[in-house]
Protein backbone atom coordinates (compact mmCIF):
# COMPACT_ATOMS: atom_id res chain seq x y z
CA UNK A 1 0.00 0.00 0.00
CA UNK A 2 2.72 2.24 1.14
CA UNK A 3 4.31 1.97 -2.19
CA UNK A 4 1.11 2.70 -3.82
CA UNK A 5 1.22 6.05 -2.49
CA UNK A 6 4.79 6.92 -3.12
CA UNK A 7 4.53 5.87 -6.52
CA UNK A 8 1.31 8.58 -6.78
CA UNK A 9 3.22 11.08 -4.83
CA UNK A 10 6.23 10.89 -7.04
CA UNK A 11 3.97 11.15 -9.94
CA UNK A 12 1.89 14.20 -8.10
CA UNK A 13 5.37 16.03 -7.40
CA UNK A 14 6.17 15.84 -11.66
CA UNK A 15 2.71 17.96 -11.77
CA UNK A 16 4.65 20.78 -9.93
CA UNK A 17 8.01 19.95 -11.10
CA UNK A 18 6.89 20.80 -15.10
CA UNK A 19 4.72 23.70 -13.78
CA UNK A 20 5.47 27.39 -15.48
CA UNK A 21 8.70 28.40 -13.83
CA UNK A 22 7.91 31.85 -11.69
CA UNK A 23 11.31 33.60 -13.27
CA UNK A 24 12.91 32.17 -16.22
CA UNK A 25 16.69 34.13 -15.83
CA UNK A 26 16.76 32.72 -12.23
CA UNK A 27 16.15 28.92 -13.71
CA UNK A 28 18.56 29.61 -16.20
CA UNK A 29 21.16 30.63 -14.23
CA UNK A 30 20.00 27.80 -11.63
CA UNK A 31 20.84 25.39 -14.51
CA UNK A 32 23.97 26.25 -15.54
CA UNK A 33 25.09 25.74 -12.03
CA UNK A 34 23.45 22.35 -11.94
CA UNK A 35 25.61 21.32 -15.30
CA UNK A 36 28.51 21.98 -13.07
CA UNK A 37 27.35 20.05 -10.21
CA UNK A 38 26.21 16.96 -11.33
CA UNK A 39 27.37 17.22 -15.03
CA UNK A 40 31.14 18.55 -14.81
CA UNK A 41 32.46 17.32 -11.95
CA UNK A 42 31.14 13.56 -12.76
CA UNK A 43 34.01 13.91 -15.96
CA UNK A 44 36.68 12.45 -13.49
CA UNK A 45 34.95 9.21 -12.19
CA UNK A 46 32.88 8.11 -15.93
CA UNK A 47 36.51 9.00 -17.51
CA UNK A 48 38.58 6.78 -15.01
CA UNK A 49 35.89 3.91 -14.97
CA UNK A 50 35.49 3.90 -18.09
CA UNK A 51 39.17 3.29 -19.66
CA UNK A 52 38.89 0.27 -17.06
CA UNK A 53 35.46 -1.00 -18.17
CA UNK A 54 36.81 -1.05 -21.56
CA UNK A 55 40.35 -2.63 -20.56
CA UNK A 56 38.37 -5.00 -18.70
CA UNK A 57 35.38 -5.96 -21.56
CA UNK A 58 38.51 -6.38 -24.09
CA UNK A 59 40.45 -8.50 -21.80
CA UNK A 60 37.75 -10.93 -20.81
CA UNK A 61 36.94 -10.75 -24.55
CA UNK A 62 40.09 -12.16 -25.37
CA UNK A 63 41.06 -14.39 -22.63
CA UNK A 64 37.46 -16.31 -23.79
CA UNK A 65 38.49 -16.72 -27.27
CA UNK A 66 39.59 -20.35 -27.59
CA UNK A 67 38.55 -20.84 -30.98
CA UNK A 68 41.10 -20.05 -33.91
CA UNK A 69 37.95 -20.04 -36.21
CA UNK A 70 37.01 -16.71 -34.31
CA UNK A 71 38.91 -13.46 -35.81
CA UNK A 72 40.71 -11.28 -33.61
CA UNK A 73 38.53 -8.32 -34.73
CA UNK A 74 36.30 -9.98 -32.75
CA UNK A 75 37.89 -8.94 -29.41
CA UNK A 76 37.21 -5.15 -30.70
CA UNK A 77 33.49 -5.67 -32.49
CA UNK A 78 32.62 -6.86 -28.14
CA UNK A 79 34.31 -4.18 -26.61
CA UNK A 80 32.28 -2.03 -29.01
CA UNK A 81 28.88 -3.47 -28.58
CA UNK A 82 29.18 -4.32 -25.31
CA UNK A 83 30.23 -0.68 -24.58
CA UNK A 84 27.80 1.14 -26.84
CA UNK A 85 24.77 -0.96 -25.65
CA UNK A 86 25.35 -1.46 -22.32
CA UNK A 87 28.22 -0.89 -20.08
CA UNK A 88 29.16 3.14 -20.96
CA UNK A 89 24.68 3.84 -20.90
CA UNK A 90 23.60 1.31 -17.99
CA UNK A 91 26.56 0.98 -15.74
CA UNK A 92 27.75 4.41 -16.10
CA UNK A 93 24.09 5.61 -15.04
CA UNK A 94 24.31 3.30 -12.23
CA UNK A 95 27.26 5.06 -11.09
CA UNK A 96 25.53 8.30 -11.79
CA UNK A 97 23.02 7.05 -9.63
CA UNK A 98 25.28 6.73 -6.61
CA UNK A 99 27.54 9.90 -6.81
CA UNK A 100 24.21 12.82 -8.39
CA UNK A 101 21.64 10.65 -6.50
CA UNK A 102 23.16 11.09 -3.16
CA UNK A 103 23.81 14.23 -3.74
CA UNK A 104 20.57 15.23 -5.00
CA UNK A 105 19.10 13.64 -2.15
CA UNK A 106 21.11 15.20 0.72
CA UNK A 107 21.27 18.93 -0.67
CA UNK A 108 17.43 19.04 -1.21
CA UNK A 109 16.61 16.97 2.71
CA UNK A 110 18.95 19.18 3.93
CA UNK A 111 17.07 21.98 2.69
CA UNK A 112 13.87 20.09 4.37
CA UNK A 113 14.92 19.89 7.49
CA UNK A 114 16.37 23.20 8.58
CA UNK A 115 13.22 24.88 6.64
CA UNK A 116 14.89 26.18 3.45
CA UNK A 117 11.86 24.53 1.68
CA UNK A 118 9.30 25.52 3.74
CA UNK A 119 11.15 29.37 3.18
CA UNK A 120 10.56 29.09 -0.15
CA UNK A 121 7.30 27.97 -0.15
CA UNK A 122 6.67 31.34 2.20
CA UNK A 123 7.82 33.43 -0.15
CA UNK A 124 5.64 32.32 -2.55
CA UNK A 125 8.06 30.02 -4.81
CA UNK A 126 7.08 26.48 -6.13
CA UNK A 127 10.22 24.97 -4.48
CA UNK A 128 9.60 21.62 -6.35
CA UNK A 129 9.78 23.86 -9.41
CA UNK A 130 12.53 25.80 -8.44
CA UNK A 131 14.39 23.45 -7.12
CA UNK A 132 14.12 20.15 -9.04
CA UNK A 133 13.49 21.52 -12.42
CA UNK A 134 17.12 22.81 -12.68
CA UNK A 135 18.44 19.21 -11.92
CA UNK A 136 16.44 17.45 -14.20
CA UNK A 137 17.41 19.82 -17.21
CA UNK A 138 20.82 19.82 -16.62
CA UNK A 139 21.36 16.05 -15.83
CA UNK A 140 18.55 15.04 -19.55
CA UNK A 141 21.02 17.49 -21.30
CA UNK A 142 24.56 16.68 -20.00
CA UNK A 143 24.33 12.81 -19.21
CA UNK A 144 24.59 12.32 -22.68
CA UNK A 145 27.55 13.51 -23.12
CA UNK A 146 29.32 12.02 -20.16
CA UNK A 147 28.32 8.73 -21.96
CA UNK A 148 29.15 9.90 -24.90
CA UNK A 149 32.79 10.58 -23.57
CA UNK A 150 32.72 7.24 -21.57
CA UNK A 151 32.02 5.16 -25.06
CA UNK A 152 34.93 6.87 -26.32
CA UNK A 153 37.30 6.50 -23.54
CA UNK A 154 36.07 2.80 -22.70
CA UNK A 155 37.03 1.62 -26.82
CA UNK A 156 40.47 4.03 -25.78
CA UNK A 157 40.76 1.72 -22.51
CA UNK A 158 40.10 -1.76 -24.30
CA UNK A 159 42.21 -0.51 -27.36
CA UNK A 160 45.51 0.18 -25.16
CA UNK A 161 44.69 -3.07 -23.26
CA UNK A 162 44.83 -5.36 -26.33
CA UNK A 163 47.58 -3.83 -27.81
CA UNK A 164 49.82 -3.51 -25.54
CA UNK A 165 49.24 -7.31 -24.33
CA UNK A 166 49.67 -8.24 -27.93
CA UNK A 167 46.23 -9.92 -27.68
CA UNK A 168 45.35 -8.22 -31.12
CA UNK A 169 46.84 -5.84 -33.27
CA UNK A 170 46.07 -2.08 -33.58
CA UNK A 171 44.24 -2.90 -37.05
CA UNK A 172 42.38 -5.65 -36.34
CA UNK A 173 40.82 -4.04 -33.01
CA UNK A 174 40.11 -0.76 -35.16
CA UNK A 175 38.20 -2.98 -37.61
CA UNK A 176 36.50 -4.99 -34.90
CA UNK A 177 35.32 -1.75 -33.56
CA UNK A 178 34.14 -0.41 -36.90
CA UNK A 179 32.44 -4.04 -38.21
CA UNK A 180 28.72 -3.86 -38.73
CA UNK A 181 28.41 -0.69 -37.02
CA UNK A 182 25.07 0.54 -37.03
CA UNK A 183 23.61 4.61 -36.04
CA UNK A 184 20.72 2.86 -34.35
CA UNK A 185 22.94 1.57 -31.75
CA UNK A 186 24.14 5.21 -30.45
CA UNK A 187 20.49 6.13 -30.73
CA UNK A 188 19.12 3.85 -28.52
CA UNK A 189 22.12 4.50 -25.79
CA UNK A 190 21.57 7.83 -25.61
CA UNK A 191 17.35 7.55 -25.30
CA UNK A 192 18.19 5.43 -22.44
CA UNK A 193 20.91 8.09 -20.93
CA UNK A 194 17.69 10.63 -21.23
CA UNK A 195 15.68 8.37 -19.54
CA UNK A 196 17.93 6.96 -16.51
CA UNK A 197 18.69 11.16 -16.34
CA UNK A 198 15.24 11.77 -15.54
CA UNK A 199 15.11 8.61 -13.29
CA UNK A 200 18.05 9.82 -11.24
CA UNK A 201 16.99 13.38 -10.78
CA UNK A 202 13.54 12.98 -10.26
CA UNK A 203 13.51 9.83 -7.64
CA UNK A 204 16.52 11.52 -5.69
CA UNK A 205 14.70 14.86 -5.53
CA UNK A 206 11.84 13.15 -4.50
CA UNK A 207 13.36 11.22 -1.47
CA UNK A 208 15.25 14.38 -0.52
CA UNK A 209 11.72 16.44 -1.10
CA UNK A 210 10.05 14.56 1.27
CA UNK A 211 12.96 14.05 4.19
CA UNK A 212 11.14 13.87 7.89
CA UNK A 213 13.25 14.61 10.85
CA UNK A 214 16.72 15.65 11.12
CA UNK A 215 20.03 14.58 10.03
CA UNK A 216 19.48 10.99 10.69
CA UNK A 217 16.97 10.79 7.96
CA UNK A 218 18.50 12.50 5.48
CA UNK A 219 20.79 9.55 5.31
CA UNK A 220 18.60 7.62 5.17
CA UNK A 221 17.16 9.17 2.68
CA UNK A 222 19.84 9.79 0.20
CA UNK A 223 20.73 5.77 0.78
CA UNK A 224 16.79 4.95 -0.50
CA UNK A 225 17.47 7.45 -2.92
CA UNK A 226 20.80 5.65 -4.67
CA UNK A 227 18.35 2.24 -4.27
CA UNK A 228 15.67 3.27 -5.92
CA UNK A 229 17.10 4.86 -8.83
CA UNK A 230 19.58 1.63 -9.14
CA UNK A 231 16.09 -0.67 -9.14
CA UNK A 232 14.14 1.87 -11.56
CA UNK A 233 17.21 2.28 -13.90
CA UNK A 234 17.30 -1.19 -14.16
CA UNK A 235 13.57 -1.82 -14.91
CA UNK A 236 13.77 1.23 -17.39
CA UNK A 237 16.44 -0.22 -18.95
CA UNK A 238 14.76 -3.77 -19.67
CA UNK A 239 11.87 -2.08 -20.58
CA UNK A 240 13.51 0.07 -23.08
CA UNK A 241 15.93 -2.79 -24.71
CA UNK A 242 12.19 -4.88 -25.18
CA UNK A 243 11.06 -1.98 -27.07
CA UNK A 244 13.78 -0.57 -28.84
CA UNK A 245 15.91 -3.46 -30.02
CA UNK A 246 13.43 -6.45 -30.05
CA UNK B 1 -5.02 41.81 9.97
CA UNK B 2 -5.01 38.50 10.83
CA UNK B 3 -8.08 36.66 11.68
CA UNK B 4 -8.28 32.69 12.73
CA UNK B 5 -12.08 31.26 13.23
CA UNK B 6 -11.95 27.69 14.42
CA UNK B 7 -9.59 26.01 12.82
CA UNK B 8 -8.98 22.22 13.81
CA UNK B 9 -6.21 20.18 12.94
CA UNK B 10 -5.26 16.67 13.62
CA UNK B 11 -2.39 14.28 12.37
CA UNK B 12 -4.35 10.80 12.20
CA UNK B 13 -5.87 10.24 15.89
CA UNK B 14 -3.82 13.43 17.28
CA UNK B 15 -5.88 15.98 17.49
CA UNK B 16 -3.66 19.29 17.70
CA UNK B 17 -5.68 22.29 17.25
CA UNK B 18 -9.31 22.47 18.87
CA UNK B 19 -11.84 25.11 17.65
CA UNK B 20 -9.21 27.69 17.85
CA UNK B 21 -9.50 31.17 17.09
CA UNK B 22 -7.73 34.22 17.57
CA UNK B 23 -7.21 38.19 15.88
CA UNK B 24 -4.04 39.22 15.49
CA UNK B 25 -4.27 43.07 14.78
CA UNK B 26 -2.31 45.12 12.42
CA UNK B 27 0.68 47.43 14.12
CA UNK B 28 0.84 45.48 17.16
CA UNK B 29 3.53 42.76 18.39
CA UNK B 30 0.99 39.44 18.57
CA UNK B 31 2.82 37.02 20.64
CA UNK B 32 1.66 33.26 20.93
CA UNK B 33 2.99 31.54 24.36
CA UNK B 34 2.62 28.22 25.76
CA UNK B 35 4.83 25.30 26.71
CA UNK B 36 5.83 22.76 24.25
CA UNK B 37 3.86 19.95 22.06
CA UNK B 38 0.39 22.84 22.83
CA UNK B 39 0.62 23.45 19.13
CA UNK B 40 1.91 27.05 18.65
CA UNK B 41 4.13 25.92 15.60
CA UNK B 42 1.41 23.52 14.18
CA UNK B 43 -0.96 26.77 14.57
CA UNK B 44 1.48 29.05 13.12
CA UNK B 45 2.44 26.56 9.99
CA UNK B 46 -1.56 26.40 9.36
CA UNK B 47 -1.84 30.04 9.71
CA UNK B 48 0.71 30.72 6.60
CA UNK B 49 -0.39 27.30 4.83
CA UNK B 50 2.31 25.02 5.09
CA UNK B 51 -0.29 22.70 6.88
CA UNK B 52 -3.72 22.35 5.61
CA UNK B 53 -6.45 23.20 8.41
CA UNK B 54 -9.09 20.47 8.65
CA UNK B 55 -11.58 22.98 8.72
CA UNK B 56 -11.93 26.51 9.73
CA UNK B 57 -11.17 29.78 8.67
CA UNK B 58 -7.63 32.20 8.20
CA UNK B 59 -8.86 35.48 6.71
CA UNK B 60 -5.74 37.90 5.89
CA UNK B 61 -7.36 41.45 6.10
CA UNK B 62 -10.74 39.82 5.33
CA UNK B 63 -9.46 37.31 2.43
CA UNK B 64 -9.89 33.86 3.17
CA UNK B 65 -6.73 32.14 2.96
CA UNK B 66 -8.33 28.51 3.42
CA UNK B 67 -10.64 28.58 0.75
CA UNK B 68 -8.02 29.93 -1.77
CA UNK B 69 -6.16 27.63 -5.12
CA UNK B 70 -2.37 27.30 -5.60
CA UNK B 71 -2.02 30.99 -7.49
CA UNK B 72 -4.02 32.88 -5.03
CA UNK B 73 -2.12 31.63 -2.26
CA UNK B 74 0.89 32.55 -3.85
CA UNK B 75 -0.41 36.27 -3.96
CA UNK B 76 -0.52 36.13 -0.67
CA UNK B 77 2.32 34.71 0.52
CA UNK B 78 3.94 37.23 -1.43
CA UNK B 79 2.67 39.59 1.31
CA UNK B 80 4.28 37.51 4.33
CA UNK B 81 7.53 37.21 5.86
CA UNK B 82 8.72 34.67 7.68
CA UNK B 83 12.11 34.57 10.29
CA UNK B 84 11.91 30.54 10.94
CA UNK B 85 13.35 29.27 14.06
CA UNK B 86 16.52 27.83 12.57
CA UNK B 87 16.94 30.98 10.22
CA UNK B 88 16.53 28.72 7.26
CA UNK B 89 18.93 31.19 5.05
CA UNK B 90 19.57 29.68 1.82
CA UNK B 91 23.15 28.36 2.80
CA UNK B 92 24.80 28.42 -0.93
CA UNK B 93 23.77 31.66 -0.98
CA UNK B 94 25.39 34.83 0.60
CA UNK B 95 24.01 37.35 2.84
CA UNK B 96 23.19 39.76 -0.25
CA UNK B 97 21.82 36.96 -2.37
CA UNK B 98 19.96 35.99 0.69
CA UNK B 99 18.35 39.14 0.61
CA UNK B 100 18.44 39.71 -2.88
CA UNK B 101 16.63 36.60 -3.27
CA UNK B 102 12.42 37.47 -3.22
CA UNK B 103 13.21 40.83 -4.99
CA UNK B 104 14.75 38.64 -8.59
CA UNK B 105 12.09 36.36 -8.01
CA UNK B 106 8.95 38.60 -8.02
CA UNK B 107 10.15 41.93 -8.94
CA UNK B 108 11.19 44.13 -12.61
CA UNK B 109 13.62 45.19 -9.94
CA UNK B 110 17.11 46.00 -11.54
CA UNK B 111 20.11 45.09 -9.99
CA UNK B 112 21.24 48.36 -8.90
CA UNK B 113 17.99 48.95 -7.16
CA UNK B 114 18.21 44.94 -5.56
CA UNK B 115 21.38 46.66 -4.47
CA UNK B 116 20.31 49.63 -3.14
CA UNK B 117 17.05 47.44 -1.49
CA UNK B 118 19.57 44.84 0.30
CA UNK B 119 21.79 47.55 1.89
CA UNK B 120 18.91 48.86 3.34
CA UNK B 121 17.38 46.35 4.83
CA UNK B 122 21.28 44.94 6.06
CA UNK B 123 21.74 48.30 7.27
CA UNK B 124 17.99 48.25 8.98
CA UNK B 125 19.20 45.16 11.06
CA UNK B 126 22.50 46.63 11.86
CA UNK B 127 24.76 44.66 9.36
CA UNK B 128 25.93 46.92 6.91
CA UNK B 129 28.93 45.95 5.13
CA UNK B 130 28.56 41.99 5.23
CA UNK B 131 26.95 41.62 2.25
CA UNK B 132 29.51 39.10 0.82
CA UNK B 133 29.53 36.52 3.84
CA UNK B 134 27.78 32.91 3.87
CA UNK B 135 25.54 32.29 6.11
CA UNK B 136 28.65 30.15 7.79
CA UNK B 137 30.13 32.48 8.38
CA UNK B 138 27.67 34.35 10.73
CA UNK B 139 27.00 33.72 14.28
CA UNK B 140 23.33 32.65 15.67
CA UNK B 141 22.37 36.48 16.22
CA UNK B 142 23.61 37.44 12.70
CA UNK B 143 22.17 34.52 11.21
CA UNK B 144 18.63 35.54 12.74
CA UNK B 145 19.32 39.04 11.87
CA UNK B 146 19.71 38.49 7.93
CA UNK B 147 16.45 36.54 7.97
CA UNK B 148 14.61 39.38 9.43
CA UNK B 149 16.01 40.99 6.17
CA UNK B 150 15.15 38.95 3.58
CA UNK B 151 11.74 38.67 5.79
CA UNK B 152 11.01 42.32 4.71
CA UNK B 153 12.90 42.55 1.79
CA UNK B 154 9.15 42.69 0.14
CA UNK B 155 7.97 45.25 2.31
CA UNK B 156 5.55 42.41 3.61
CA UNK B 157 1.87 43.30 5.28
CA UNK B 158 2.55 39.84 7.63
CA UNK B 159 5.41 39.26 9.45
CA UNK B 160 5.49 35.65 11.40
CA UNK B 161 8.70 34.72 13.84
CA UNK B 162 8.75 31.34 15.07
CA UNK B 163 10.74 31.15 18.17
CA UNK B 164 13.05 34.19 17.34
CA UNK B 165 14.92 34.37 20.38
CA UNK B 166 16.13 30.56 20.68
CA UNK B 167 19.32 29.61 21.10
CA UNK B 168 20.51 33.16 21.51
CA UNK B 169 22.01 34.77 24.94
CA UNK B 170 20.22 37.56 26.63
CA UNK B 171 21.58 40.73 24.98
CA UNK B 172 21.22 39.38 21.60
CA UNK B 173 17.82 38.32 22.33
CA UNK B 174 16.68 41.65 23.38
CA UNK B 175 17.92 42.95 20.15
CA UNK B 176 16.32 40.67 18.09
CA UNK B 177 13.01 41.33 19.66
CA UNK B 178 13.70 45.26 19.57
CA UNK B 179 14.18 44.63 16.13
CA UNK B 180 10.82 42.76 15.36
CA UNK B 181 9.18 45.48 17.62
CA UNK B 182 10.72 48.79 15.63
CA UNK B 183 9.97 47.32 12.42
CA UNK B 184 6.33 46.13 13.62
CA UNK B 185 5.39 49.71 14.19
CA UNK B 186 7.27 51.34 11.39
CA UNK B 187 5.79 49.48 8.53
CA UNK B 188 2.49 48.78 10.56
CA UNK B 189 3.05 45.09 10.36
CA UNK B 190 0.85 42.34 11.30
CA UNK B 191 3.63 40.29 13.42
CA UNK B 192 3.38 36.69 15.07
CA UNK B 193 5.82 35.69 17.22
CA UNK B 194 6.07 32.72 18.60
CA UNK B 195 7.85 32.13 21.70
CA UNK B 196 8.86 30.88 25.27
CA UNK B 197 11.10 33.39 26.66
CA UNK B 198 8.46 35.54 29.17
CA UNK B 199 11.27 38.46 28.64
CA UNK B 200 10.04 38.56 25.03
CA UNK B 201 6.74 38.71 26.42
CA UNK B 202 7.13 41.83 29.33
CA UNK B 203 9.60 43.61 26.09
CA UNK B 204 7.69 43.30 23.15
CA UNK B 205 4.24 41.68 23.65
CA UNK B 206 1.25 44.14 22.92
CA UNK B 207 -1.07 41.39 22.31
CA UNK B 208 -0.44 37.68 24.12
CA UNK B 209 -2.39 34.54 22.89
CA UNK B 210 -1.66 31.81 25.61
CA UNK B 211 -2.52 28.50 24.10
CA UNK B 212 -3.00 25.12 26.06
CA UNK B 213 -3.89 21.62 24.76
CA UNK B 214 -4.75 23.16 20.90
CA UNK B 215 -7.46 25.86 22.23
CA UNK B 216 -7.01 29.58 22.80
CA UNK B 217 -6.85 29.14 26.86
CA UNK B 218 -6.37 33.24 27.22
CA UNK B 219 -5.78 36.07 25.66
CA UNK B 220 -4.92 40.04 26.91
CA UNK B 221 -1.91 42.24 26.90
CA UNK B 222 1.15 41.98 29.09
CA UNK B 223 -0.36 43.67 32.22
CA UNK B 224 -2.52 41.86 32.74
CA UNK B 225 -0.91 38.28 31.89
CA UNK B 226 1.03 39.21 34.96
CA UNK B 227 -2.04 39.93 37.12
CA UNK B 228 -4.29 36.65 35.97
CA UNK B 229 -5.14 33.90 38.16
CA UNK B 230 -5.60 31.43 35.40
CA UNK B 231 -3.52 28.49 37.06
CA UNK B 232 -2.51 27.18 33.40
CA UNK B 233 -0.48 30.80 33.15
CA UNK B 234 0.84 31.03 36.63
CA UNK B 235 2.48 27.99 36.04
CA UNK B 236 3.58 29.01 32.95
CA UNK B 237 4.83 32.58 33.52
CA UNK B 238 6.27 31.83 37.09
CA UNK B 239 7.52 28.39 36.13
CA UNK B 240 11.47 29.60 36.76
CA UNK B 241 12.82 30.10 40.44
CA UNK B 242 14.24 33.63 39.06
CA UNK B 243 10.18 34.59 38.22
CA UNK B 244 8.95 33.37 41.31
CA UNK B 245 11.26 35.29 43.36
CA UNK B 246 10.41 38.38 41.33
CA UNK B 247 6.92 37.82 41.76
CA UNK B 248 7.74 37.37 45.58
CA UNK B 249 9.78 40.51 45.87
CA UNK B 250 7.21 42.51 43.80
CA UNK B 251 4.50 40.82 46.19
Amino acid sequence: MNYIVSIGKYFGMLRYVFSRPERFKVYHTRTFSEIETIGINSLAIVAILSVFMGAVISLQTASNMDSPLLPKYTIGYITRSSTILEFSPTIISLILAGKVGSNIASEVGTMRVTEQIDALEIMGVNSLSYLVLPKVIAAVFFFPFLIIISMGLSLVGGYLAVTTTNLASHEEFVYGIRAFFKMGDIVYALVKTVCFAFIITTVSSFFGYYTKGGALDVGKSSTQAVVWSSICILLANFVLTQLLLL
Amino acid sequence: MIEVKNINKSFGKNHVLHDFSAQFEAGQVNLIIGQSGQGKSVLTKCIVGLLEVDNGNVLYDGRDFSQMDRKERKEIRKEIGMLFQGSALFDSMTVEENIMFPLKMFTKMSKAEMQERADFCLERVNLSGRNKLLPAECSGGMQKRVAIARAISMNPKYLFCDEPNSGLDPSTSILIDNLIKEITYEYNMTTVVITHDMNSVIEIGDHIVFIHTGRNWWQGTKEEIIKTDNKEIIDFVYASKFMKNLKGKLG
